[in-house]
């Protein structure tokens, strides 16, 4: 008792040292991150608000009228080529996200729950094609797809095909196959990580109460792993939705994209103000989707219990 | 406890198991039959192979070699999912994702009841843990105790032969851990299902269990009843791990049966049992008594049996004193606990004192 009293007052300094440290370590804390939050707000947030400015404007040849106006949106979501860009973009990343999560979760179910001492190895080793240049990966995609490519020399030589298919290459398709390509690794991390974060012994407790590998599966697992599969579905689709240099390489006529038709706004069509409206409407519709598909997913979730 | 009429049916019988770790043996050549309806502990240190033991019963691991067998029926090959055991995970293992209700349902919805029956059962099971009414809550809001009982409901809803219990208490508060060791007791007396319960508390061992088996270092060394234990250790090990022991060198004079004359230097001739499981050493023996069964005897008072010392140290634990007693011969001082109600906690350091014994506590054991 006495020695509780007689340690009293000896503690009030030193709390009241511990909050002034508190203040100068979270004055510290903003003085750390301001530089990147100085950058981010230079290079993020100031162009997304130019593109924005521009949406309500009028391309005069060489100037830009001012004045507001909404005949861009009206362009934007009127135009049926457009419209049918925009559907395919987004059709096309909903197929590429699908393709890479269904690819990406074996792979990572595996490298978490049988990699063993190994995990950080197969981590490794998944990275090793990122270690070229996105435009490389691309490239080899249009070989192996290509009129004389590897699958075509390989298809006829087992004599499956008379002649060199053109349905492999320069289509919606082989865009959807180079993009899950890309992203697998991408898919990959969020879906192990969060299946490296479930306590085994959830495992075992389904075990014991009579679930079978399946069942187990089905009912602790995977539910479990939703956290990660909603991380890799958004990582994958949210940026798929605006590639440009995909299409452009692999897409041909029929695999032509939004951002493509952004870009000749931007460049040869010299119209930013219809530009920054198509990129402000994708954007808008990008996010609806990303936060349907979350909802989507996450009630299919709860409704699985 | 009152004590039960009991049935003698073996429930598990363990036969020369041993689980090996490379050459490290986690498990070694345990033998062991455990009744029906039995509240059994096992006993031990940390690493002495406990949850090994538990894990091989439940289908979560193998044995090297041996054989473990529930209700007559072998367990090789049978895995854990079918096997007629639930169990009590340490860390109560409650579904993050599932409520309350659907983590006691769990296991009831692989049977397809119909939905009234299952409902009843997660209710009749939630009202013995006395979790009525907290079907809804999430698993995240909860606290350690309820935790506990919901871990314990999951289990018993599928009204499994066995249950088995690792650590089931050990994150618990003092409190809230001697609260739960009578409500579990009467849990399973209740429900008169066979439980194995893994511990290293001795206090949570002796208080709760028929009996007790105690393991070191991968083999058991003992098993029989709390008290037995508690009073008849079979060696040195055992002893200690249950408790203050005084350990008095003794020589024998003449073994007859199961009983045997003993001199020490501090207690004289004693004549006592010999354990079933005593080891001769030559013509030495060990003596042990417990702190408690030494008396202090005050002013003139006498006994039959009584050694005389100095109190070369002295405790205080509020309710007993812990005092140390030198006895000239002895080697090494004795320890006696008193409760405080004559005052043994004003007997000042270096006080000359007398001490009474009976000398049926003293029980002779192996090294
Ligand atoms: N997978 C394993 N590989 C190697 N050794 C192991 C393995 N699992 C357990 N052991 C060893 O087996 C011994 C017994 O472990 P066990 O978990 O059964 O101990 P315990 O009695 O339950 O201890 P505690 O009270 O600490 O839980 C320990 O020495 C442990 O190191
Ligand atoms: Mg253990």
């Amino acid at each position: 008792m006495t020695a509780a009293a007689e340690g009293a007052p000896a503690l009030r300094p030193a709390q009241s040292r511990r909050t002034s440290l508190l203040q100068s370590e979270s004055a510290q804390g903003f003085a750390l991150i301001s530089p990147t939050f100085l950058y981010a707000l230079v290079l993020l947030v100031v162009p997304i608000l130019v593109v924005i400015a521009h949406s309500f404007w009028t391309q005069n040849y060489l100037t830009i009228d001012r004045t507001f106006t909404l005949e861009n949106y009206r362009i934007a979501l009127t135009e049926p080529i457009y419209r049918d860009l925009l559907m395919r973009s987004l059709r096309i990343s909903l197929l590429v996200s699908f393709f890479t999560v269904v690819l990406a979760y074996p792979i990572a179910f595996y490298i978490s729950f049988h990699g063993g001492r190994h995990k950080g190895l197969w981590l490794f080793l998944i990275t090793i094609p990122f270690w070229t240049s996105y435009l490389l990966r691309v490239m080899s995609w249009k070989v192996i797809l290509g009129y004389n490519g590897v699958l075509n020399s390989g298809l006829l030589g087992l004599g499956i095909i008379d002649e060199p298919s053109t349905a492999l290459l320069y289509n919606t398709s082989a865009v959807v196959i180079t993009l899950t390509h890309a992203w697998a690794a991408f898919a990959i991390l969020p879906i192990f990580v969060s299946l490296e974060k479930i306590d085994r012994t959830l495992i075992e407790a389904a075990t014991d109460l009579g679930d079978g590998p399946l069942r187990r599966f089905m009912r602790v697992t995977l539910p479990l792993s939703v956290p990660g599969i909603v991380s890799a579905i958004l990582i994958v689709m949210i940026p798929t939705v605006g590639d440009f240099v995909t299409p452009r390489l692999v897409g041909g006529k029929d695999g032509v994209m939004i951002a493509n038709a952004i870009q000749a706004q931007f460049g040869k069509g010299a119209n930013w103000p219809l530009g920054a409206a198509l990129s402000v409407t994708t954007m808008a519709i990008v996010t609806m989707m990303a936060a349907a598909t979350v909802l989507i997913i996450r009630s299919a979730a709860r409704l699985a219990r | 406890m009152p004590e039960r009429s009991k049935s003698e049916r073996p429930m598990i019988e363990i036969a020369h198991v041993t689980r090996s770790y490379g050459a490290f043996k986690a498990l070694d050549d345990a033998s062991l039959t455990i009744r029906e309806g039995e509240f059994f502990s096992l006993l031990g240190p940390s690493g002495c192979g406990k949850t090994t033991l538990l894990r091989m019963i439940a289908g979560f691991d193998n044995p090297t070699s041996g054989s473990i067998a529930v209700d007559g029926q072998e367990m090789l090959g049978i895995p854990a999912n079918r096997r007629p055991t639930n169990m009590v995970f340490q860390s109560y293992a409650i579904f993050p994702h599932l409520n309350v209700e659907q983590n006691v349902g769990y296991g009831l919805k692989r049977l397809r009841l119909d939905a009234t029956e299952e409902k009843r059962r997660v209710e009749e099971a939630l009202a013995q843990v006395s979790l009525t009414g907290l079907g809804k809550r999430g698993a995240t809001e909860l606290s350690g105790g309820q935790r506990q009982r919901v871990a314990l409901a999951r289990a018993l809803v599928m009204r499994p032969k066995v249950l088995l219990l690792d650590e089931p208490l050990s994150a618990l508060d003092k409190k809230l851990r001697e609260q739960m060791q009578v409500e579990l007791r009467r849990l399973q007396q209740a429900v008169g299902i066979t439980f194995i319960l893994v511990t290293h508390d001795q206090y949570e061992a002796l208080a709760m269990s028929d009996r007790i088996a105690v393991m070191f270092g991968g083999k058991i060394a003992q098993v029989a009843s709390p008290k037995e234990i508690y009073q008849r250790p079979v060696n040195r090990q055992v002893a200690d791990f249950l408790g203050g022991m005084n350990f008095v060198k003794a020589e024998i004079v003449e073994e007859n049966g199961a009983s045997m004359t003993v001199d020490t230097l501090g207690f004289g001739r004693v004549k006592t049992d010999k354990p079933a499981a005593f080891v001769r050493n030559g013509k030495a023996a060990t003596l042990g008594i417990r702190p408690e069964r030494l008396r202090v005897l005050w002013d003139d008072a006498k006994d039959k049996h009584e050694v005389a010392g100095t109190v070369v140290d002295r405790h205080y634990f509020g309710e007993i004193t812990h005092l140390i007693v030198d006895i000239p011969g002895l080697e090494k001082p004795l320890s006696v606990t008193e409760t405080n109600n004559f005052g043994a906690d004003d007997i000042p350091v270096g006080a000359p004192i007398r001490l009474a014994y009976d000398p049926d506590a003293l029980v002779a054991m192996a090294d």
